[in-house]
């Protein structure tokens, strides 16, 4: 053995550590790979060792690994093997490692369950450190489970290195178990007002984290944080609370209110430039949710908006960026205020940062109105041309496009303008946007109709000119655009003024080199075109010409129908043949312009993106049955196509019903405008100024306004949008002129008095549109279904973190304390008999007798107190908590609690929470109890029967701790008191003194119940079993509720309801040693009778005395 | 909360990784390469915080980073940490990582020569730099603020290492010296606190 010791140094003496390893890696930079992979195989070879150093090392060297990105997971159980050395050293090695690599996945995590217990209850605080650390980067469902008594046992620790750790890894122990956050919270709200400082900002960031998701549970801890906010100096501690107001606020306006004031103050008075940032923000959030404007709110708005240009203005670029962010969010709900700085704004466009420039475009998009769209647009347009990178640039070309397309294009007032802004972006080079552009531009000449002849002009324009657009091909992208202008120009071909040039056009041999699907709609757009032209040439009995264009196409579209695109070929072969039958027909003198143009007839409408979701199933239709028998392989194939086409002729053959009368169609279009009414999701005429023209009945009746195009639209030199700009200018200018004299005349009529109003600023109703345009609606399906979009995340862990945090505890919520291990504690003083402590799973609730210490010193006093460990399902809100008595000694509260074990019959535990009151430190506290022949203190294996055992911890002051005592119990049929001491030693600055504390603790009948549910008709059968005996109590003068006396009985004496009917009701118990109690409780006027059984009289009778005890004590 | 620390250098060079969320290595990988391209061509006079790269988070995160001499330390955080608050935070950890490596004073004497980092720190003692991290941030959430507290603990913990003779104790670190000595460049002069010994230049036989 000891030579293998020797062996295992010598060796290690030629292990590489991590320093070496690095070296080599380093060394090694052209054949990195085949290096590493020996010192895996090296470290391979180390981990088979017995020595525990060098397995230390190599996972030191495994987590290097890691992070160089190299799966380390099949060394997890050595990992775990180092996480339990005994040496700090290597568990921290250990538990790092774990860190890194383990996940839920990780199967060994299994393993690691008690060595991580054992660790969180070591005396050396750094070992625990360390294992909550680690466990907070792998924690599972089942080890936050298994551990969440543990750690939350933690939370009351001496140290506050501990503490603080502690509450902060209890967040992912909620997130992993959310069951665990209702016991645990009582706790962690205490924390908030923990004397260190570290341990308060921990608890403040766990329930600010928590409070993010899920607001509401947390709106009455407000006065709590408010309080805190008011007192607190910690600027970390500051902007959580205050971020948390944030979120509270939009929940409970009054809690706006109240926060203005102190949160005004902090903005005035802080230096801190995080803090300022946050108390503006949440000033803004609280802004938000007070819908209502009061006065003094419009100045919070201003110092906010102040407060952010102060920012914006800085040099630091960090502030300018959370300047520009935060005005973004007062811009949603008060745009007045921030449009006032649009100078400032518009400067940021400027900014070297791109982050900054893209914040402010983003600002910009809000601010538009229909007054500065087209100046807003202008400058952006000048920073297209300016920018430098592409992303930047695409990034301009969206914003653009968003911010005149934003709200159904609500700030558009000339749609020409908006044609030859998308026609100018076409221009950009290396744009990825082509497609939007090209959606803008379907959408815009479908849409609104006024528009078509000018979109119609500008996009054969760019299809005269598409070498322009494709000549290079990286600019491939923008290509997409030809696709809309190749399809408006065929589709609106009765606006263009020279289809044969268009024509001719969209047949040159280059568009062979365009994309397939752009060839596609060519070849199709073409054959539209060609209808047109022959219509036109028809009407003027022109037949030449029309049969020199029959002539292009056959010439020109052979080329398409070699294309290599499917679709293309297919359309190109089709028309062709089209063409070459027309051909033959005009050869004979005959008319073919209204049979080919009947081809293309129609309108096609825009139909909205999610009219398809939005079709309801209507009822009775499921869709997962079988529509037939499941078929029988193989004739499914001949059928289904064939099912597929009736269904098809079914959905056109709706145009054909034009037998219809009249009346009928009236009757029907009434009905679909009830329809549309009361349909919310169908775009109806906005209140704004559209639904002046949407009344109008259709595009023939409504006034084109006929702009006078006294200037050419090209002027050299001045890109075209320009000209818009200037036209309008002009336009609002001479529309201002008309409306002044208008209203100078109307003064006149009326005594003509005061010229104050003119110089009013033009508000938005002033701005008529240039065009009246009519913006067609998508369609929408009838019935639509409402509501599409709340899809939240259903796999968010905050989701099941949604719980009711102010209902008391219930009994089933306890956290599960482990029972598998159940020996007597071994050494309780060492680290802790909450170690072995077996228990039920329903601790607290049950069980509980109070008792007092007592003490000889002349300072005691008895109170009895409203105290949250004990109150948890009383029902009696008077504070009166009968049995819990409580000690104040001058330096020294305790109380305790009382529990019998279900697992073993003669066991009971007695935990008692010691609260230090005084200034000073207690130590080396010893709890002995003076055994009786029934009830004995276990102690450790080798202690005297009449040794004390050691707490296993010290109570800094104002600190308090949680210990727990076993008892072994002979007898549970007698009530009896034990009597012991507590003896410390205070520790103060200048003395230590040591003190003595005398009490008795009480063990009632009562604490050998165990809270059991039985089903009634077992409880029948227990009675009618006859084992029982019998005895009954009668109470008088009880003055309550019956279900507060049922709840009482419960509550303190640990039985549950059976069954209750009407002012009658059964009740059951069971003792630790498996005694049946039956109780059935009736009540008339102020009489309580109880008649009960059970198999041990004298148990019987000591517990309806204590019931009795208990009512007479209210 | 935050999600990841990442700290790598001018070349994109990992020197400590942190996920607080479960990422495969080859993904953790590809985030720091994203993160890297991202980081690394922005000039150091804009802003230090960027819309988070697509792979880590989404819309509610962002990257925050700082940039000091030839390494980058970039935290990824959701929209519950203030970001000018993470920018202080990681000056602190430059500060105690600095504190800890060099000077084993208090902070209180700490001058701006201590906000730069030196790389070999990180290189070649990322297990220290990972336990002083972890000091400040645990799981993801912010642990402590306050300097003085962090570097305590790191002391203490140090201190307890060292009494259990540390990971290389004394044999193999002799063996690790000799390894590493350079024969060429043994110095004449050995410092032993305040005795002075001259080596003898021997003469060659």
């Amino acid at each position: 053995m000891a030579l293998k010791i020797v062996k295992g140094s010598i060796d290690r003496m030629f292990d590489k550590n991590l320093q070496d390893l690095v070296r080599g890696i380093r060394n090694h930079k052209e054949d990195e790979a085949k290096y590493i992979s020996t010192c895996i195989d090296e470290i391979k070879q180390e981990l088979k060792q017995d020595n525990i150093a060098v397995k230390a090392n190599a996972v030191c060297k495994l987590t290097y690994l890691q992070m160089l990105g190299y799966d380390v997971s099949w060394a997890a159980f050595n990992i775990v093997e180092v996480m339990s050395s005994s040496k700090f050293t290597y568990k921290r090695i250990g538990y790092l490692a774990a860190s890194q690599c383990f996940h839920e996945g990780t199967d060994v995590i299994m393993l690691t369950t008690n060595q991580i217990r054992k660790d969180l209850s070591s005396p050396n605080q750094y070992d625990t450190g360390v294992a909550l650390t680690g466990l907070s980067c792998f924690v599972t469902p089942d080890l936050a489970r298994d551990l969440a008594n543990d750690i939350m046992t933690l939370m009351s620790h001496t140290k506050p290195y501990i503490r603080k750790k502690a509450v902060l890894i209890m967040y992912k122990v909620f997130l992993k178990y959310p069951e665990s956050l209702r016991p645990a919270f009582p706790r962690l709200k205490e924390k908030l007002e923990d004397p260190d400082p570290g341990v308060q900002s921990a608890a403040v960031n766990v329930i600010c984290e928590l409070a993010r998701r899920n607001p509401k549970n947390y709106l009455s801890l407000a006065p709590l944080f408010f309080k805190l906010m008011t007192s607190s100096t910690n600027n970390w501690v500051l902007i959580k609370i205050i971020k948390l107001f944030g979120a509270l606020t939009p929940l409970e306006p009054r809690l706006g209110k109240k926060l203005i004031e102190p949160l005004t103050n902090l903005i005035h008075s802080t230096s801190a430039m995080s803090l300022l940032y946050e108390c503006v923000n949440t000033v803004i959030a609280v802004l938000i949710s007070l819908s209502s404007g009061m006065p003094n709110h419009s100045a919070s708005i201003q110092l906010c908006v102040q407060k952010l240009r102060i920012l914006i203005e800085d040099s630091d670029q960090n502030l300018k960026y959370l300047g520009l962010l935060a005005m973004s969010k007062i811009l949603k709900t008060h745009p007045k205020s921030v449009q006032s700085h649009k100078d400032l704004i518009l400067q940021c466009l400027d900014d070297k940062d791109e982050s900054i420039r893209l914040r402010a475009l983003d600002l910009l998009y809000g601010m538009v109105s229909k007054k500065n769209l087209m100046e807003i647009v202008k400058k952006l347009m000048l920073h297209v041309d300016k920018a430098e990178g592409t992303t930047y640039r695409d990034e301009l070309l969206t914003k653009i496009i968003d911010i005149c397309s934003q709200s159904n294009y609500q700030y558009i007032t000339n749609f020409e303008w908006y044609i030859s802004i998308l026609v100018e972006l076409t221009r950009l080079e290396g744009t990825r946007h082509g497609h939007l552009i090209a959606s803008q531009m379907l959408d815009v000449a479908i849409r609104v109709k006024a528009i078509r002849a000018f979109a119609v002009a500008q996009m054969a324009m760019l299809l005269d000119n598409a070498h322009l657009l494709t000549g290079n091909m990286q600019r491939n992208g923008i290509c997409e655009v030809l696709y809309a202008a190749a399809w408006i120009c065929g589709e609106f071909s009765e606006h263009l003024e020279d289809p044969n040039q268009t024509l001719e056009a969209m047949l040159r041999p280059k568009v062979a080199t365009l994309p397939g699907h752009i060839q596609a709609v060519y070849v199709q757009n073409a054959a539209k075109l060609f209808a047109t032209v022959l219509r036109k040439h028809e009407g003027a009995t022109d037949s030449q010409a029309a049969q020199e264009t029959s002539q292009l196409l056959v010439e020109r579209l052979p080329l398409f129908v070699q294309s290599a695109n499917l679709e293309v070929q297919e359309r190109a072969s089709c028309i062709l043949q089209l063409v070459k039958y027309i051909q033959k027909l005009q050869q004979k003198d005959v008319e073919v312009a209204e049979e080919v143009s009947a081809l293309f007839a129609g309108e096609l409408n825009p139909v909205a993106p999610k009219a398809q979701k939005k079709v309801p199933v209507p009822e009775g239709l499921d869709l997962d049955a079988w529509i037939n028998e499941p078929p029988s392989e193989s004739e499914s194939e001949d059928e289904k196509p064939k099912a597929v086409f009736a269904k098809e002729e079914t959905k056109h053959s709706r145009p054909r019903h034009t037998e219809v009368d009249e009346k009928e169609l009236a009757r029907r279009r009434e009905a679909r405008k009830q329809e549309q009414a009361n349909n919310p999701f169908y775009i109806k005429s906005s209140p704004s100024s559209q639904k002046v023209y949407q009344d109008a009945p259709g595009v023939e009746h409504i006034p084109v306004v006929q702009i006078d195009l006294s200037v050419p639209l090209k002027v050299p030199g001045m890109p075209m949008s320009d000209q818009y700009l200037k036209l309008e200018e002009e336009r609002r200018q001479k529309e201002k002129a008309e409306k002044k004299k208008k209203e100078k005349k109307k003064k006149r009529e009326k005594h003509g008095k005061g010229k104050k109003h003119d110089s009013g600023p033009e508000s938005e109703e002033d701005i008529t549109p240039a065009h009246h345009v009519d913006i067609v609606t998508e369609e929408m399906p009838e019935n639509a279904l409402p509501s599409d979009d709340d899809d939240k995340d259903p796999n968010d862990p905050h989701k099941a973190l949604d719980i009711d945090l102010d209902k008391p505890l219930a009994d089933t919520e306890k956290l599960p304390v482990r029972t598998h291990r159940s020996e007597p504690l071994k050494s309780p003083g060492e680290d802790g008999d909450v170690e072995s402590v077996p228990q039920e799973p329903k601790k607290r609730s049950s069980k509980e007798k109070k008792e007092k210490k007592k003490d000889k010193d002349k300072d005691r006093k008895v109170c009895q107190l409203d105290f949250s460990v004990r109150r948890i399902t009383d029902s009696n809100k008077n504070g009166c908590y009968l049995e819990t008595k409580w000690v104040v000694y001058t330096h020294l509260w305790a109380v305790y609690d009382i529990q019998g074990n279900l697992q073993d019959g003669s066991q009971v535990v007695v935990s008692v929470i010691f609260e230090n009151k005084s200034d000073s430190f207690l130590k080396s506290m010893e709890f002995n109890v003076l055994d009786s022949l029934n009830s004995k203190l276990q102690r450790p294996e080798g202690a005297g029967p009449h040794d004390g055992l050691v707490v296993p911890f010290q109570l800094p002051p104002g600190v308090s701790n949680e210990a727990r005592f076993i008892f072994s119990v002979q007898s549970i049929v007698m009530p009896q008191k034990l009597k012991g001491t507590l003896t410390f030693i205070v520790k103060s600055e200048d003395s230590s003194t040591h003190e003595k504390l005398d009490f008795k603790l009480h063990f009632t009948c009562t604490s050998y119940l165990i809270t059991t549910p039985c089903y009634s008709d077992a409880y029948a059968k227990l009675l009618e079993s006859g084992d029982l005996k019998s005895s009954s109590l009668r109470l008088e003068g009880v003055n309550m509720p019956f279900h507060h006396l049922l709840a009482r009985i419960c509550f303190h004496h640990h039985f549950s309801v059976v069954e209750r009917i009407d002012s009658c009701a059964s009740m059951y118990s069971r003792s630790i040693q498996g005694h049946h109690v039956c109780l059935l409780v009736k009540t008339a006027d102020q009489t309580v009778s109880i008649d009960a059984k059970c198999d041990e009289p004298s148990l019987l009778g000591n517990v309806l005395d204590e019931i009795k005890q208990t009512f007479s004590q209210c | 909360m935050i999600k990841a620390i990442l700290i790598f250098n001018n070349h994109g060079k990992p020197r400590l990784i942190r996920f607080y969320q479960y990422f495969a290595e080859d993904m953790q990988q590809q985030i720091i390469r994203e993160t890297f391209h991202l980081v690394s061509k922005r000039d150091d006079n804009v802003c230090n915080f960027l819309e988070g790269g697509s792979l880590i988070g989404g819309s509610d995160y962002k990257l925050i980073y700082r940039h000091y001499a030839t390494l980058y330390f970039v935290f990824c955080v959701d929209s519950s940490e203030s970001e000018l608050g993470i920018l202080d935070l990681i000056q602190v950890s430059v500060i105690i990582v600095n504190v800890c490596f060099h000077v084993q004073v208090f902070v209180e004497t700490l001058d701006k020569c201590f906000e730069n980092v030196c790389e070999l720190d990180l290189i070649f003692h990322m297990d220290k730099v990972h336990y002083i991290l972890q000091e400040v941030v645990m799981g993801g959430m912010v642990l402590e603020t306050n300097m003085n507290e962090i570097v305590a603990q790191v002391e203490l913990q140090n201190r307890m290492e060292k009494s259990e003779g540390g990971l290389s104790a004394a044999p193999a670190r002799a063996v690790s010296a000799v390894k590493n000595m350079n024969l060429p460049e043994i110095p004449r002069n050995i410092n032993i606190g305040d005795i002075n010994i001259k080596v003898p230049s021997l003469s060659p036989f």
